[in-house]
Parts: structure tokens; sequence; C-alpha cells
């Protein structure tokens, strides 16, 4: 396997990127994140649309927690962050994250800039500023323990337990091998495995969380759907073959791999732990891809059957494929075909590839996802808006 | 001739196709025995590898992930018409 390289991080983390974020604390100013990435491309701009109107104690947690993670991650090099004044999470709130972030961050309030448009101009002038000033920092050697790598399903069909999952379980389990961190989340799609991913907990304490996280998952979806319950997963699943979420539950986990579970982390927290680690997120894929990358995931693999192009700001997302039909329907999203294990590829020689595929993306290649500019950012809230 | 259904676990009572297959068409995967299928599959969809009596656990993986709503003949379709989750019924 050849050599990974990264940006060191004063806080000792690690990057595989070395983005300029332009980051809003609230909706309220997507417009003006949309216009400085008009006159930026080269900046990552990830509007999205939280950042006020909640006002609860868990929404709060994690609104502050995600903008947190995203200013703190280590793929980011250096933030312009862009405020309204008004809002929950204002700058002002903001500034213990930004304090700790040590990378550098400017802070431009539209209230307090003359507007948007001044605001934007000022903006993008900082974001080209800064993409000078940290374009010059070397790439240095990177050991694998200083890695964590999300594994992420969405769009599922009946073969990605079969194949795509089957295969990010087998590079799960060579990424905790090697010393790397490997996490996943989307409780809603362990609903019906508790028992199997209990027993392979690091201890009763762990295997506990487990059963109360999935415990909880199951009565939270019952309460929000009711009657409709058995309809919590997606009308694709259903015609890709899968009928119940037990049976999507048992092809998700796969993605996992086979290893000891070493810790359960809230949503967008940042693990402590090596190895496999699980999150207690959602199964939406945009809202659990923000808290997998909220909690230090410097990149993604991502498998599907039914076909998402979904990317995510500053995280490489590599596309695996469950089926051959979906891979050159989709050829320009897809960056590996698990179909071909249908078609007489070995699991270890697709892995190979897989890996092989894993090093160039972390050593700069761009993923289709990256590319095409596919990213999504939104991510979990637990009450509506008022 | 090549395989067409796939038996992921040998508890499972299902096997899953692996293109679509026709009515009356044969069923070929490792660990299968030869029969027909008694209806169109469509791919990726599950097949019914015995007689299953209504009431019964669907396994796959070789574990439950469902149960039959009526009882399914072998070579017949498994889906949503003839199953139900087991922990929220319809």
């Amino acid at each position: 396997m050849s050599e990974i390289t990264g940006y060191e991080r004063k806080n000792g983390k690690f990057g595989i990127r070395n983005h300029v974020l332009v980051l809003p604390t609230v909706s309220c100013v997507n417009g003006v994140i949309n216009h400085i990435s008009r006159e930026v491309p080269a900046a990552v701009c990830a509007p999205h649309p939280h950042g006020c109107g909640r006002g609860g104690p868990r929404d709060t947690q994690i609104l502050f927690r995600v903008l947190a993670g995203m200013i703190h991650h280590p793929n980011v090099g250096a933030v312009v962050l862009i405020g309204l004044g008004c809002e929950r999470s204002n700058t002002k709130s903001l500034r213990p994250f930004i304090e700790q972030a040590a990378k550098p961050i400017e802070i431009f309030n539209v209230q307090e800039e003359g507007g948007s448009l001044p605001t934007a101009r000022k903006g993008a002038a900082a974001a080209r500023r800064m993409l000078a000033e940290i374009s010059g920092q070397p790439r240095v050697p990177l050991s694998w323990d200083k890695l964590m790598v999300a594994m992420e399903c969405g769009g599922s069909d009946a073969m990605s337990g079969v194949t795509a999952n089957v295969a990010l379980g087998a590079v799960s389990d060579w990424l905790v091998e090697k010393g790397a961190a490997v996490i996943f989340g989307e409780n809603t799609e362990m609903i019906g495995t508790a028992h199997v991913l209990a027993r392979r907990a690091k201890n009763e304490e762990i295997a506990n969380k487990i059963e109360q996280m999935i415990q909880q998952a199951e009565q939270r979806t019952q309460d929000i759907m009711g009657h409709l319950a058995s309809w919590v997963i997606s009308p694709g699943n259903m015609d890709g073959g899968m009928s119940t979420i037990a049976e999507k539950s048992m092809g998700c986990i796969f993605k996992g791999g086979s290893t000891t579970i070493n810790q359960v982390v809230d949503y967008g927290e940042w693990p402590t732990e090596k190895g496999l680690i699980l999150q207690d997120g959602p199964g939406y894929d945009a809202d659990s891809m923000a808290g997998l990358a909220a909690s230090g995931s410097q990149i993604m693999f991502f498998s599907s059957g039914r076909g998402t192009p979904a990317g995510f700001p500053a995280v490489p997302v590599i596309k695996v494929a469950s089926n051959s039909r979906i891979y050159e329907a989709m050829k320009g999203d897809m960056d590996v075909n698990a179909g071909s294990l249908i078609e007489g590829k070995s699991l270890a020689e697709l892995r190979g590839e897989m890996l092989e595929q894993m090093v160039f993306v972390i050593n700069g290649e761009k993923t289709k996802a990256e590319r095409n500019g596919m990213d999504v950012f939104t991510f979990m809230t637990v009450k509506p808006p008022f | 001739m090549k395989e067409n259904a796939l038996l992921i676990h040998p508890r499972d009572n299902v096997a899953v196709a692996l293109r679509p297959l026709k009515a009356g068409e044969q069923v070929m995967g490792k660990g299968l025995e030869l029969f027909s299928v008694l209806e169109e599959i469509p791919a990726s969809h599950k097949i019914a590898l015995r007689d299953i009596p209504g009431g019964e656990e669907i396994i796959k993986y070789g574990e439950t992930v469902a149960v039959s709503t009526r009882p399914i003949k072998k070579g017949e379709w498994v889906h949503t018409h003839n199953l139900e989750s087991k922990r929220w019924k319809k």
C-alpha cells in the first residue's frame, strides 16, 4: 500500500484536503454564500437551511456542534464565516468555538457590513486572500491512525447488503487493522439488529448503549410515523427489493465490517477511541453525512443501489454502486462498481481496488462527487421551527 | 448456465434474484436446489425457497426480517404483498 499524505493542523489533527470553507451561520445569508461561490469557485461554499428558529436545548446543541465541527474540520485550512447578526448561532455565540479552532478565520456580519452585496464582496476578497495564504502548505506523510473514515449508505436496494455494504465492511476491517477509526451511523437502519451489534461491543456498557440507541430509534420512528411506521423505508428501497426496516438494516450494518465496536458517540460528537465507532444519528443521508463529518471524518465511502449523486462540503465522498446497472446508468457519479461481485469478481480483488482508489483520493485525487460539485449540507433537527 | 439467484445464509427461506426472472424460469445458485419460479421476480427481490405458511418468519441474512401474512408457495415472489414487518403491523 502506497504512502498517504495530508495537511498537519495546529491541534494535532490531519486533513486530506486544504480547503477554504465559506460557511453561513444561518440560512438567511445563503444568498451571500452563493454570491461568493460564483466569485471564488475554488472556495468550498456550504449554504445550509438552519441557524435560527429552533431554540430547544437539543436543537441548539446540535446547531453549535455541527457549525463548530465544520469550522474545526481537519480538511478545512481557513474559514470565511458569514453571519447575519440576530440569529441563534450568531458569530458572538460561536466565538468560543472559533477561538479553539487555531486556524485563520475571518468573520463578516451582513447587518454590520452594509448589507448583502458589500458582505459578499468582502467575503469573496477574504476567501481569495485565504486561498493564496494556505496554498503553500505542504502535504506531509500521514499515518493511518490519524484517519477517520465514515461509512454511509443511501438510496439502498436489496443488493446493497450483498455487494456494496459488504465491500465497505471489508474496507472497514482493513482500516481498523491499520489503526484508523471507522465511523458509521444511521440508527434508523439499525432497527432489528440490536442483538447482532450489541454482541460485538467492547464491553457491557457499550452493548447497553447500542441497545438503548436502537430502542430509541424504534420508539422515535413509531412516534413520528404512527401507523405508517412500516413505511419508514423509502418507496425506492421497496422497489429495489427490500420489504421491511429489519431487512434493510441487516444489509446496512455490513458497512461497518466485523470488528469490535469500541465507542458509541452522539450526533456530531468527536470520538476519543480508534477502531469501529457507532454514531447515534439519523438514517436520512444528508443529515447523517453532516453528523459523520462534524465528528471529524476526513473521507467517506457511500454505497447506493438506487443511485444518489450526493457529496459533502470539504469531505471527499467515494460513491460505491451496489449493482452494475446503476453503475452504468450513473457512471459520472459512481466511483466504484461493487456489482462486479455478482459477475464473479472476488471480494479481495474489489477491496484491493477500493483501497487503491482510497489512497489516491486521500492524496488529492478528486472523487466524482467532488468533481461534479454535488455537495449537500443540512443537518439533524429534533423539533419543528417556530 | 450462469447463476441467477443468491442464497445469502444457509438458514434463509428466501433467495435473492440476481436479475429479473420470468415465470417458469429455473433458479440456479450456490447452495440452491433446482426449482422454477412461479411468477415474474424483479431483480434483487426475494423468492420463496420452500412453502411458507401464513404467520411464519421470513429469514434472510440468517435473521428474521419479516413475517408472512398468507401462505407463500415455493417459487413465489416474496414482498410487501405477502409479508409484513414484525415490529410495526401495517
